[in-house]
């Protein structure tokens, strides 16, 4: 095992992480702020990245293909908040659950209805791809070294909008009492609207910058989805910045699970054995931390005890 | 009551009667679509005890149902290729005898169900929600990457099992066989409904603090419910894999757990016969709609948004009233 390897699978774990931090805010936003267990989130993650695919086939341009992810993602979150998850604010949980399944099905079989069961690609523009040289000899592809530059300013972003802005006072107030942030005047409906379309807007955008790593495909959304209600159930449901410390956590314990597991039982098995547990033991890693944190904290590392 | 319990015995005596109908008329598929529908029904009913009677809204009993299906799986190649199952410290053959895997499935299935309860169980609410849900998809990933028993390719059992003085290969016989085993289990339902332990588990779903004040503790009930649901879920899968004579991680998949909770949904939440009656459609809508259109889906996800919506109590709720609802 060489170290440059292992900087380089850092990087890796840093960079999923910080995608898997875009997914997780606005889950745990939207359940901070209105109680709702959302399973459609991993949808708008995919009409972002179909939204950017198609946008980029058409006009060639990465920026636009980003901005169209947002856009789009935004947009449609609007309409079904409007449509649909409104009515299920004031529902238990199982109905949340159940009708977001429904959203699921809709959502994946109408896009593959309009593209096609194909995946779709999204090129990285010129000026993003290859390698970049960092200190120590690492050489780490440019694109994802934005990626983890992006997500961390998206990150600094949510945490001064939340911490600084009118709005963040009203979602922190959503959070903690949402009958009187009523009944001191502030539209609610438009506050949770404003914040659905916010968690759809960065789980879009996820799923574009995404999409240009790996392929643009019907049912990318879920796998991700359910990475991130990890990530909230470690950081703690309503907790932005315990979504930020879950996602890193979670992104660097699989990304280097799979890297050191393999590696860990060659030491004392055959190659081709240890490469099979290592990979069985690794894809199992997430959920064996996620255990170990609700053994010593039911509640996420930064949720209320 | 009444108008429930005709419909309850209307629903079970037309799952009893198309087969047969089919089978005087020799149309061995409809017979195979109505053994799945009751498989699923198994399956339904096994949710209904967690999710119905305890409260507990699992999105991850594809794991139980799958691990029902590997324990068919695994039993049967190894019988099948002769090769025993362990050699040391005592010796494992594989069987292709029904009742011993049922038996194993069962066992799987409440000892997993066990253990993801009691960790599971330290939450309530959404992260009850999101742990099952993450459990399940761990178990998908160890099958997909555990390269021993097929891995992502799944297993294929070329004969189905046997089952003592019965051919399972005939349609009508493995039906009768997977319709006796509904009627049981969801008279093993209507028995825990009933029951003492029925009236702590009602108690720990709607008020866990009583509970505790008459010295019954409401984790440890809904841990015993847990693990009878996942026992339950754990045999559908045993009959879905011989229905298939084959098993696939998809049967661990997130999926299968958001479609076995549609049947209970669909039918009912806490009603006996809910999920019969929402595997049923469930089945008859995937054959009627996947006919119309491929993206049946679609159709799917609209109704059954349609009944999240506007027809609280399921169906069975629509047709019987809401009279008899749980709270």
């Amino acid at each position: 095992m060489s170290f440059v390897l292992l900087v380089e699978q850092i990087l890796n774990g840093l960079q999923f992480g910080v995608m898997l931090f875009l997914m997780a805010a606005g889950l745990t936003l939207i359940f901070g702020v209105m109680g709702l267990i959302n399973l459609a989130h991993g949808s708008l993650y995919m009409i972002g990245a179909f939204a950017a695919a198609a946008t980029a086939a058409a006009t060639g341009s990465f920026l636009l293909a980003l901005a169209a992810s947002l856009a789009a993602a935004a947009v449609v979150g609007v309409l079904v908040e409007m449509l649909v998850i409104r009515r299920l604010y004031d529902r238990d949980h199982l109905d949340q659950v159940l009708a977001t399944f429904a959203l699921i099905l809709i959502f994946s079989e109408g896009t593959r209805w309009i593209f096609g069961s194909f995946p779709l690609f999204l090129e990285i523009p010129d000026y993003l791809s290859g390698p970049v040289s960092l200190p120590l000899g690492v050489q780490y592809p440019l694109y994802r070294l934005t990626i983890i530059a992006i997500g961390l300013v998206v990150a600094a972003g949510l945490f001064a909008l939340i911490a600084r802005t009118r709005i963040g006072i009203q979602i922190r107030a959503g959070e903690a009492d949402r009958e009187m942030i009523g009944a001191l005047g502030v539209d609610i409906s438009r506050l949770y609207t404003l914040v659905f379309a916010l968690g759809a807007a960065l789980a879009g955008f996820a799923g574009a910058l995404i999409g240009a790593i790996q392929s643009v495909q019907v049912g990318m959304g879920e796998p991700v989805l359910i990475l991130a209600f990890v990530v909230i159930v470690i950081g703690g449901i309503g907790s932005v910045p315990g979504a930020l410390v879950g996602a890193i956590l979670v992104g660097l314990t699989d990304t280097l699970g799979r890297f050191l597991l393999p590696i860990f039982f060659g030491t004392f098995m055959e190659p081709s054995a240890a490469t099979s547990v290592g990979a069985s033991l690794a894809s199992m890693a997430i959920y064996v931390l996620m255990a170990a944190v609700l053994i010593i904290r039911p509640r996420g590392l930064f949720g209320a005890a | 009551m009444q108008r429930e319990t005709w419909t309850n015995l209307a629903i079970l005596l037309g799952l009893l009667i198309v087969p047969l109908w089919a089978w005087v008329t020799d149309e061995p598929f409809t017979i195979t679509l109505a053994t799945r529908a009751v498989i699923l029904a198994i399956a339904g009913v096994g949710l209904n005890i967690a999710l119905g009677l305890g409260g507990l809204v699992s999105l991850g009993h594809a794991a139980f149902f799958g691990i029902g299906g590997y324990a068919m799986g695994v039993l049967a190649s190894h019988a099948q290729a002769y090769s025993p199952l362990l050699e040391w410290p005592i010796l494992i053959e594989g069987t292709k005898s029904m009742p011993m895997i049922w038996l194993v499935a069962i066992i799987a299935g409440a000892l997993l169900a066990l253990a993801i309860g009691a960790l599971s169980l330290r939450t309530t609410g959404a992260y009850f929600i999101m742990i099952t849900l993450a459990f399940g998809q761990m178990l998908y990933f160890f099958m997909i990457s555990w390269p021993a028993y097929g891995g992502e390719d799944g297993l294929s059992i070329y004969v189905r099992n046997g089952f003592p003085g019965l051919n399972t290969l005939d349609p009508i016989q493995f039906f009768a066989i997977c319709f006796t085993l509904l009627v049981l289990v969801l008279w093993l339902f209507w028995q825990v409904n009933r029951s003492a332990f029925g009236l702590a588990l009602g108690s720990a779903r709607q008020n866990p603090d009583r509970l505790r004040a008459v010295g019954i503790h409401p984790d440890r009930t809904l841990l015993v419910a847990f693990t009878i649901s996942g026992a339950v879920t754990g045999l559908a899968g045993a009959l879905f894999a011989d229905l298939n004579r084959f098993v696939s991680p998809t049967m661990f998949s997130w999926q299968t757990s958001g479609e076995i909770m549609v049947f209970v949904i669909l039918g009912g939440v806490g009603r006996l016969m809910g999920p019969v009656f929402g595997a049923v459609l469930f089945v008859v809508l995937e054959h009627v709609l996947g006919g119309v259109s491929e993206f049946w889906h679609i159709y799917l996800g609209a109704i059954l948004l349609g009944v999240v919506l506007f027809a609280r109590g399921g169906l069975i709720g629509l047709i019987a009233g809401r009279a008899v609802a749980h709270g």
